[in-house]
C-alpha cells in the first residue's frame, strides 16, 4: 500500500475522523489499520498522520503534511481578520461537505440574559473555546462582551453564573438542549475543508489536482 | 544567570556564524559579479518617509520617539529604504540602478512558528529596468544565487500581481466586489472564494475562469492553453518566460495565483520554495510604481532571500555533510 499520489496528509480525530477515513478509502487507501488502531499516530505506508483537528493547521503550514482535513471552525479560529495579519498560511482548497456543525451564540432559556446584561452592564460575558470567532462576532455586531475562554464544556459556564451567554459549536442542539440554553443567534456554518500547504501546492500541483479532481467525483463530497 | 531576550529574537554563535557567513559571502560573490553594488541603510527610519509605501504583510511593528518627539520605525523591509536612496542620492543618476543589501529587517510576526521578528535578508534591487527585461535578470541572478549556494531543489513559483485584477476588469466584474474576490485569494481561500463568485450575480462561466485561472499552475503550458480574457492578462508572464535561460526556466513554476501580501507590487512576483522546507525560503516582484512615491518614477524589480531559511533548506538537503563550509572555503562557484 502506498499513500495517495505520494502525499501526506494530515487527518483529525475526533468528530471528523470518520467521514475523513471513508474518502480516503473511497479513493482507494487501505484505511483498515487506520480505522483500528486509535493509538498509533503515524501511519508512514499510506501517509497518513493522526491528530486533534486544532492541530492540522500547525502541521500543514509547517509543511509536516501536505494536506489536511480540518473543521471551518478550526481555520476561523486561527485565521487572520485581514490578509497579512499572521493567519495561518495554508490554503482552503475544498468544502468536503460532511460534519456539518453551527458556530451559535446561546444563553439559558427565557429572557436572555445576554441581552440583558448588555442593557444594564454595558458588556456580556461569554464563555467560549473559540475566543476569536467569538470577538470579532460581537464586535461586528456592535456589542461590547468579556470573552472567557474555557477548555471544556462550555454548557456549565452560564449554568453557573459565570457568563451569560457561549458561543459554541452545535450539530444537533441536544447538549444545549439538555442544559437548558437556547440558540440566540446563528454565525456561522461549519464543514470539513480540505487544507494545504502553499510550497507543496506548488510543488506537487499535479498529485493535488489529480486528488481533487478525483474527489469532486466522489459523491461523498464536493458535491455539497 | 538566564537573562531573557525579546520574543522572535535570538543569539547567533560561532558555529552557525560560520555557516551563515559562508551563505551571504556566496551571495554577496554573485550580487557583485552582476553588478550589483552593496549598500547599508540605517536600521531607523522616519515613520512619514516608510509610509509613503504600502507595505500590509511588511508593515513596521516597532516604533520609538525621538528627542523631538518624531515617530521612528524599525525597517520592515529593505526595497523602501532602497526606494529613498534612489530618489534623494540618486536623484540625477542614469538608470538602471543595480543595489544589493543584507540588513536586518523587523516584523510583528506571531513567534512560534518559525518566524523570527528580526531577520536577516539578502537581496537586490534593479531600478530603471522595465518588465520584461529587469524581470528576467532579476530571476536569473536569483538562481545563480540559490545555484551557487548548492540547493538542488529549489523553484521559483512565479506569478504576476497585475493578472487576477486584470481579469477581474476584463469579465466586467463590478468595481465594488473586486476588493473582496482579491482579498480572498490573498489569504488562499478558494473555498471563500467560490462562495462569494457564487453570491456576486458574475455569469457562471465567469466565476467558473475566476476561480479556475488562480488555482493553475506548473510549466509554461499553463500559460499556452488559457481561455481569451486570461490569455490576455497572461501577456506579461508569457514575455518574461521568452527572455529566461534555460537554466533558470527550468526552475520556474508557473501560478496564477500567486499574490503575495505586500501592497507595492504591481507585476511579475515570485517566491523560492524548497521541499526542505514548508514556507518560501524568499521572494520579490516588480514594484513600477514605488519609486513615483518617493518622486523619482522608475520602474522596479527585486528580490529578497531569508538567508536563516535558506540555511535551514540547505542544512535540510545535505543533513550535515559540511558540503556548504567545504564549498565556501574552496572559493565561490557560479
Amino acid at each position: 500500500m502506498s499513500p495517495i499520489n505520494g502525499l501526506t496528509i494530515a487527518v483529525p480525530r475526533g468528530a471528523l475522523f470518520e467521514g475523513t477515513v471513508d474518502l480516503l478509502a473511497a479513493l482507494g487507501l487501505d484505511t483498515e489499520e487506520l480505522r483500528s488502531n486509535d493509538r498509533k499516530l503515524l501511519f508512514a505506508d499510506i501517509g497518513v498522520i493522526t491528530m486533534r483537528p486544532t492541530d492540522v493547521p500547525t502541521y500543514v503550514e509547517a509543511g509536516a503534511a501536505d494536506l489536511g482535513v480540518t473543521g471551518k471552525d478550526v481555520l476561523l479560529e486561527q485565521a487572520a481578520d485581514h490578509p497579512g495579519e499572521g493567519g495561518r498560511e495554508v490554503y482552503e482548497l475544498m468544502d468536503l461537505g460532511y460534519g456539518r456543525c453551527t458556530m451559535v451564540l446561546a444563553s439559558k432559556a427565557g429572557p436572555d440574559p445576554a441581552r440583558e446584561a448588555l442593557r444594564r452592564l454595558g458588556v456580556m460575558r461569554v464563555a467560549t473555546k473559540y475566543p476569536r470567532i467569538a470577538a470579532r462576532h460581537l464586535e461586528g455586531t456592535g456589542r461590547q462582551a468579556e470573552i472567557v475562554e474555557v477548555k471544556g464544556s462550555v454548557e456549565l459556564a452560564p449554568l453557573t453564573g459565570m457568563v451569560e451567554a457561549i458561543v459554541d459549536l452545535t450539530a444537533t442542539g441536544t447538549t444545549l438542549r439538555e442544559n437548558n440554553l437556547v440558540i440566540r443567534e446563528e454565525i456561522v456554518e461549519c464543514t470539513a475543508r480540505l487544507i494545504a500547504n502553499p510550497v507543496a501546492h506548488k510543488l506537487k500541483a499535479s498529485p493535488i489536482d489529480d486528488l481533487m479532481a478525483r474527489l469532486r467525483g466522489l459523491p461523498a463530497a464536493g458535491g455539497a | 544567570m538566564i537573562h531573557p531576550l525579546p520574543s522572535g529574537t535570538r543569539d547567533v554563535l560561532p558555529d552557525e556564524t560560520r555557516e551563515v557567513r559562508a551563505i551571504t559571502d556566496i551571495l554577496r560573490g554573485v550580487f557583485e559579479r552582476h553588478g550589483y553594488g552593496e549598500v547599508y541603510t540605517p536600521a531607523l527610519e522616519y515613520e512619514s518617509v516608510l509610509a509613503r509605501a504600502e507595505l500590509a504583510e511588511a508593515r513596521p511593528a516597532y516604533r520609538v520617539f525621538d528627542e523631538t518627539g518624531a515617530v521612528l520605525v524599525l525597517r520592515s523591509d529593505m526595497t523602501v529604504p532602497i526606494a529613498r536612496v534612489v530618489a534623494t542620492r540618486y536623484a540625477g543618476s542614469e538608470p538602471p540602478l543595480r543595489f544589493c543589501y543584507f540588513a536586518h529587517c523587523y516584523r510583528g510576526v506571531r513567534p512560534q512558528r518559525g518566524q523570527p521578528r528580526e531577520l536577516l535578508q539578502a537581496g537586490i534591487e534593479l531600478v530603471g529596468s522595465p518588465a520584461p527585461e529587469g524581470t528576467a535578470e532579476a530571476l536569473s541572478v536569483l538562481c545563480r544565487c540559490l545555484a551557487a549556494t548548492g540547493l538542488k531543489d529549489y523553484r521559483v513559483g512565479l506569478g504576476d500581481a497585475s493578472l487576477f485584477p486584470a481579469l477581474m476588469v476584463s469579465l466586467g466584474v463590478p468595481e465594488q466586489a473586486r476588493p473582496r474576490l482579491l482579498e480572498a485569494l490573498v489569504m488562499r481561500n478558494f473555498v471563500g472564494l467560490e462562495r462569494m463568485l457564487a453570491e456576486s450575480g458574475i455569469s457562471e462561466r465567469d466565476s467558473a475562469l475566476l476561480l479556475e485561472v488562480p488555482q493553475r499552475r506548473g510549466g509554461p503550458e499553463v500559460l499556452g492553453e488559457l481561455p481569451a480574457p486570461a490569455h490576455e492578462a497572461a501577456t506579461g508572464l508569457r514575455q518574461v518566460h521568452e527572455l529566461l535561460p534555460a537554466e533558470v526556466a527550468e526552475r520556474v513554476i508557473f501560478d496564477l495565483g500567486l499574490v503575495r501580501n505586500i501592497g507595492y507590487y504591481t507585476g511579475a512576483v515570485f517566491e523560492v520554495y524548497d521541499p526542505a522546507l514548508g514556507g518560501p525560503i524568499g521572494g520579490g516582484g516588480r514594484y513600477d510604481d514605488l519609486l513615483g512615491r518617493f518622486g523619482r518614477r522608475l520602474p522596479a524589480v527585486g528580490f529578497a532571500l531569508e538567508v536563516d531559511r535558506l540555511h535551514i533548506a540547505l542544512a535540510g538537503e545535505e543533513r550535515g555533510t559540511g558540503a556548504l563550509l567545504e564549498r565556501a572555503q574552496d572559493g565561490i562557484p557560479g
